[in-house]
């Protein structure tokens, strides 16, 4: 394991989409602070901003978690449910189990979990009905 | 094209963060999708949405874009301006149609 530069972890509240967002723009200020490649910030962004609106939309509450060390970055969820039943179908682009009311403000077109994967060089995820979701994402300096 | 000449050219009013507005326009895009938008943004674009809420100015500002455009008469709630002047974020309303604001940037020189 290469060595741990900085960790920071951001509480995600279900529903609360008024805050969505704001630990994905913490996550970029501090990549831009260490002098992160932009296109790599760009990634990043993307990962982090789907992942804290999944939490927000889909979980019970959670953990959005960086780490950065020298020669990676990694970006991962940890929620405390409700789980997903099916991983292979969350992970299909267009597949989504958003409500209407979700679906109105631009969200729900099944697009989250496959902009993360194709965003991450490394992506994990493991979930089950009835517990919770981690997500681990890394990218490579 | 600049943000300001866009808003001049679209009869529209820049509601936030003027100071961004001689921002240099550098490629634009129209959807309401936010996950779409958050996949495919880029720096310096402009974004043309009737989306209004205030998950809008995170995607815009996560992207570093040169500005939102509202358009089809559709206005941002309080706490939308709000968030968007405290990031800098340009958001434009405007009475044309959000095709008539592709044409208005495609006109302009955006490619």
């Amino acid at each position: 394991m290469s060595e741990q530069i900085l960790t920071e972890v951001f509480e995600v509240e279900a529903g609360d989409f008024v805050a969505a967002g704001a630990a994905s723009a913490q996550i970029k200020r501090i990549l831009k602070q260490l002098s992160v490649n932009s296109d790599l910030i760009r990634r990043a962004a993307i990962i982090s901003y789907e992942a804290e609106l999944n939490l927000v939309i889909h979980s019970l509450g959670g953990k959005l978690i960086l780490r950065v060390m020298k020669d990676r970055v990694v970006i991962s969820t940890e929620d405390v449910g409700p789980g997903i039943a099916d991983i292979s179908l969350a992970l299909k682009e267009g597949w989504s189990t958003a409500s209407d009311d979700i679906r109105s403000m631009g969200f729900g077109a099944g697009m989250g979990l496959p902009n993360i994967k194709r965003n991450a060089d490394d992506f994990e995820i493991r979930s089950a009905a009835g517990s919770g979701t981690t997500i681990v994402t890394t990218i490579y300096l | 094209m600049t943000v300001e000449e866009l808003a001049l050219a679209v009869g529209g009013e820049i509601l936030t963060a003027p100071e961004n507005a001689g921002r240099t326009i550098g490629s634009a895009m129209t959807c309401d999708l936010l996950s779409w938008v958050m996949a495919r943004g880029k720096a310096d674009m402009a974004w043309v949405t009737v989306q209004t809420n205030i998950n809008v100015v995170a995607v815009a500002a996560l992207h570093d874009m040169a500005c939102v455009v509202i358009p089809e008469g559709m206005r941002p709630d309080a706490p939308v301006t709000e968030k968007a002047a405290e990031e800098g974020v340009v958001l434009i309303r405007t009475d044309a149609s959000a095709y008539s604001v592709c044409c208005t940037l495609h006109t302009g020189g955006v490619a």
